[in-house]
């Protein structure tokens, strides 16, 4: 479950830039076997939202709930329950797809066979015992991805946060990590993903919140959004509103 | 803060490290191969170079003299140096090293050192050459055992016993061990050098773990993980602490044998009668050094660490890291400046008051006061240095600058 509250996320001014108001008072709630699509243009505040749910960035006000711990009082506790995954999380290039796992699972708190079965389970679900010892460096796009996603499912967290996962990925790629997030859902994981790309939200998506200039400008599942701006298309339904804003 | 988490950081990240082979170099080539082929090679090249210019029969000009065939007849039966004709170009053949030195003999020189009224003999010679200089020591010495003589044969003629001349003998004892010889030599080097090479030794992890992860996208990955920043921050430090002080005992290691190894064959390098190659250390100064080196390893692992933080890029972190060499270098060459000497003042100073510590600890003396006092500073610098290491690796601006 991921409960936002009211989030916003002020970047200060510097020498170079203004003041940036990232992420501008947003609420929302994911459920736990859903999925949450955060849809928006690049720089309408989606990575920083995603990035403040994995505590990975401070809110400046306001807080949210995940899997039950808070954001602010408990970063260490929501970091135990998410598995984080965007194309700026890289991996390793020095360890090799098992060494980088079992890091991560370590890291965790797990240890010996509790960690091993984790492993070993992993590996064979996702077919990677060709390439286990294999060096990061030297995987295809798709080994790297699935080491990603064995990463952020070694320690079987609730909630999974996605930030635009399959950017630059090709076709192929692309559908893997897809099916990967249907199967989350399936396990009944509380998942949120953002994304520019239409077509991606409406096959995926259970609710989709339309994010812009830092605020939520429309939310709700794809047959609300058709009924609410009658259209089917969710592209013309997001520059409807997005133009609208502007 | 917790033991396991930060045990779990720095065991990757120390295996991480020893897969790079930027890292390795800098960790195991640099000190293993280089510094001592650098210092042992230069070493060698010197002996060899000073044997060379000793063994050669310099050139020499007699100029004047014409009516002085005593003192010109000494010079040329001397075996110490050549004697070539006289021209009147002779300082223009000095400076272009066709010959070494020139004696400028004064008119009547025989004649007014019979009288006890000799002028002044002189020696021209090219300053800043080395075989010009060491020329001129020789024919300044053969001149003042050719004045002994002369002023004896004199006094002899009238009647002076021949005692007078020469009433005490000077010669000089070294009582110094080889340990405290060898200490003050060579030996006040090794603070230096272990120095340097902890700050070499640590410049590369630091960046390749703070910037170096930045710029791969690996830092916002392990940002997701439950272990504090603090944690991560000391693991890294950890790591960064221990290729400073591995790269500094491999190298003064591989130093010290291969000065052993060397040993012999600088000593025969040498001309037969010099002082010869002290490379008696005590390895308890050496060990006590490396005591007084661990605080400034940290602070040097901590502060890089810092600084490099702040970098976007690897590059970028090599533009601010670069000019600290300098801040590293100086103090330690200050303390190998005759003059400066341990006292409260020096004694606070980071690196020059370990450099200065450091040159007393291998000439066998403990200064207890100094000691302690150099310690507890350098803890302390090197306590602030990880306080600001780790507040840097707790602000997102610094971790998400762009």
């Amino acid at each position: 479950m991921i409960q936002a509250q009211k989030l916003s996320k002020v970047f200060p001014a510097t020498k170079k830039t203004k003041e940036v108001r990232a992420v501008n008072a947003i609420s929302f709630e994911c459920k736990p076997g859903q999925i949450y699509g955060l849809l928006g243009a690049n720089g309408a505040g989606k990575t920083t939202t995603l990035r403040i749910l994995a505590t990975i960035l401070e809110p400046t006000s306001g807080t949210a709930k995940v899997a039950g711990y808070d954001i602010v009082e408990e970063p260490e506790k929501v970091r135990e329950n998410v598995g984080f995954l965007s194309t700026s999380t890289a991996l390793y290039d020095r360890l090799t797809a098992r060494e980088l796992v079992e890091y991560f699972g370590r890291l965790h708190g797990m240890d010996g066979d509790a960690l091993h079965k984790s492993v070993e389970t992993l590996f064979a679900a996702l077919d990677m015992n060709g390439f286990r010892d294999r060096r990061c460096e030297k995987l295809s796009t798709g080994m790297k991805q699935k080491v990603s996603i064995a990463r952020t499912l070694v320690h079987d967290p609730p909630v999974m946060i996605f930030d635009e996962p399959t950017m630059g990925l090709d076709v192929m790629a692309a559908r893997a990590i897809a099916r990967f997030i249907r199967q989350c859902r399936e396990r009944g994981k509380t998942v949120i993903f953002s994304t520019h790309v239409m077509s991606e939200a409406t096959k995926l998506c259970d609710r989709i919140g339309i994010i812009h200039g830092g605020n939520i400008l429309e939310e709700g599942t794809l047959e609300e959004l058709r009924a609410r701006h009658a259209t089917q298309d969710l592209e013309d339904i997001f520059v409807k509103v997005v133009g609208d804003e502007q | 803060m917790s033991l396991r988490n930060i045990g779990v950081v720095y065991r990757k990240e120390l295996v991480d490290s020893l897969r790079d082979r930027r890292t390795v170099i800098s960790m195991f080539v640099i000190p293993i191969l280089l510094f001592p082929a650098l210092s042992v090679g230069l070493g060698l090249l010197g002996a060899s170079m000073m044997n060379k210019a000793k063994e050669e029969i310099p050139r020499v000009m007699i100029v004047g003299g014409q009516d002085s065939p005593r003192i010109v007849e000494a010079l040329k039966k001397s075996d110490k140096f050549q004697i070539v004709p006289e021209s009147p170009d002779f300082e223009t053949q000095i400076t272009d090293r066709k010959i070494r030195v020139a004696v400028v003999i004064p008119p009547g020189f025989d004649a007014a050192a019979n009288q006890g009224e000799a002028g002044k003999v002189l020696v021209d010679y090219y300053e800043g050459d080395i075989k010009s200089e060491l020329t001129q020591d020789t024919v300044r010495e053969f001149l003042s055992d050719y004045r002994g003589e002369l002023a004896r044969s004199l006094l002899s003629a009238r009647n002076v016993p021949k005692g007078l001349m020469r009433p005490f003998e000077v010669s000089k004892n070294n009582v110094a061990p080889p340990e405290k010889v060898g200490g003050s030599g060579v030996g006040g080097m090794v603070p230096y050098f272990v120095i340097i090479l902890a700050f070499t030794g640590a410049m590369y992890p630091a960046m390749d773990l703070t910037a170096g992860e930045k710029e791969r996208g690996t830092m916002e990955t392990i940002l997701t993980s439950p272990v504090s920043r603090t944690d991560l921050v000391l693991g890294k430090f950890f790591t960064v602490v221990t290729a400073s002080l591995a790269t500094a005992i491999l190298a003064l290691t591989s130093m010290g044998i291969s000065f052993m190894l060397a040993k012999s064959t600088i000593d025969k390098a040498l001309a037969k009668g010099e002082p010869g190659f002290h490379f008696a250390l005590d390895p308890r100064g050496v060990l006590a050094v490396f005591v007084m080196i661990l605080p400034l390893s940290v602070l040097f692992s901590a502060a890089m660490l810092a600084v490099s933080l702040f970098a976007k890029s690897f590059r970028e972190a090599q533009t601010y890291i670069s000019p600290l060499t300098f801040v590293v270098i100086m103090p330690a060459i200050v303390a190998l400046l005759p003059g400066v000497e341990l006292n409260t003042r020096t004694a606070l100073v980071p690196i020059l008051s370990t450099t200065l510590v450091g040159k007393e600890l291998m000439a066998g003396n403990h200064p207890w006061g100094f000691i302690a006092l150099i310690f507890a500073s350098s803890c302390i610098y090197a306590s602030i240095a990880i306080g600001a290491a780790v507040t840097m690796f707790n602000r997102e601006s610094v971790l998400f600058r762009s």
